[in-house]
């Protein structure tokens, strides 16, 4: 990527008017600078979860105690699911790029595959999505119990057994006294499932975290794929060919590139701390 | 009518198919080394999660940065390479940066102190 940015331009001319002293396009710049308010946004989502998570530390439950699922199995498998949910938003941005730097060359088939390759990595990062979100409203099989301290302990049976165990979410630890169990099934609440009313994985406000922050870059996602699907009909169809150049790919691949941005901190927020 | 005062930036960004060969050599590099920080974090947060350590520690404050710094380093990459801001004239860069990290820094100060102050008093005002 050289273009008129590299090349050195006397001060007095750049800032002198009658040019973009930035060499940059208006639809680029604006790109930029819409990036910057959304990244505002999700710059203070992201910082409001760090207070709520830092003045409810002592009750604030344990990632890999509450996404440990993984589709077609049920093996304890913490975090590999959004793991592999990070890497193929990743690749679709991979893709996006070159699908950019065939822009830069002119070629059109070039730009039609990999355009083509980012939707279809959206669309699976979305579905990936939605079976997160339906597997966190559902909740754990038995629900989880509210403990003295406020922390949640989610109550598992083993299948062959039938043995009970409570898992603290907060600390990891395990309870498997029967006597115990019984009193804490008798005395305590029973909270099963997570939405914006309840939430069996510990306080409110995680729940409550998840939903926004996850659903509004969910959206990004949703909005991204289509506006990807629209460059990429605009591509096939010889739209920039005739223009004689690729910069509207550009834009939209700096849009979804930021979307691949905001999930590498939700990821390590919300997912990794 | 043709209007010869605007420059049009965008075609000064061609590129032929030799300078095209070693713009994609760098995106392979930074696709595989976004992959293995990614397999990094999430191997170390399987081994040494919050789960399997003791929080109160020096060893979850440790993890805890090499977290953040990891993460700053992918974001790093991924804007400056894939959003060619690397490329862009400084003071673009500088305009979208700048502001934007004195601001979010100054936020995050602000809430992680107030924060950890109702921590300390969430008991006694009765906020839990």
């Amino acid at each position: 990527m050289a273009g008129e940015a590299t090349q050195a331009i006397d001060k007095a001319e750049l800032w002198g008017g009658g040019r973009s002293p930035f060499s940059v396009s208006y639809g680029k710049m604006m790109m930029w600078f819409f990036l910057i308010s959304d990244a505002l946004t999700f710059g203070g989502f992201l910082s409001a979860l760090a207070f709520a998570r830092h003045h409810l530390e002592d009750v604030w439950p344990v990632t890999e105690s509450i996404f440990f699922h993984f589709p077609f199995t049920h093996a304890h498998l913490p975090l590999l699911y959004v793991a592999l949910m990070t890497f193929i938003l990743i690749i679709s941005s991979v893709t996006m790029v070159l699908a950019v730097e065939a822009g830069h060359r002119m070629d059109q088939k070039a730009v039609v595959k990999w355009m083509a390759w980012t939707v279809v990595g959206g669309a699976i990062f979305l579905g990936s999505q939605a079976w997160e979100w339906s597997t966190f409203i559902s909740g754990s099989e038995h629900g989880a119990y509210v403990m003295a301290d406020g922390t949640m302990a989610r109550l598992d049976i083993d299948h062959h057994t039938h043995s009970e165990t409570l898992v603290n979410l907060h600390s990891g630890l395990e309870i498997t006294d029967q006597n115990v169990i019984d009193q804490i099934k008798e005395n305590n609440t029973l909270v099963k499932g997570a939405n914006l009313d309840r939430n069996e994985y510990g306080p409110q406000l995680y729940a409550n975290f998840f939903f926004f922050v996850t659903g509004f870059h969910g959206t990004h996602v949703l909005s991204g794929v289509i506006i990807n699907l629209l460059i990429l009909i605009r591509s096939a169809q010889g739209w920039y060919d005739k223009r004689g150049h690729y910069e509207m790919v550009e834009k939209v691949g700096l849009y979804w590139h930021f979307i691949d941005l905001v999930w590498v901190f939700v990821f390590t927020f919300f997912y990794l701390i | 009518m043709e209007r010869d005062d605007i420059i049009e930036y965008s075609l000064h960004a061609h590129h032929d198919e030799e300078s095209g060969k070693k713009i994609r050599k760098k995106i392979y590099f930074v696709t595989a080394l976004l992959s293995i920080v990614t397999a990094i974090e999430v191997a170390m947060g399987i081994i040494w999660g919050k789960a399997h350590i003791d929080v109160d520690g020096m060893g979850w404050l440790t993890i805890k940065a090499i977290f953040i710094i990891l993460t700053l380093l992918k974001a790093g990459y991924i804007v400056m390479v894939f959003m060619h801001l690397g490329d862009e004239r400084k003071s673009l860069r500088n305009i979208i940066l700048v502001p934007y990290f004195l601001f979010i820094g100054y936020l995050l100060f602000i809430l992680l102190s107030e924060s950890s102050f109702i921590f300390q008093v969430k008991e006694f005002i009765g906020w839990v």
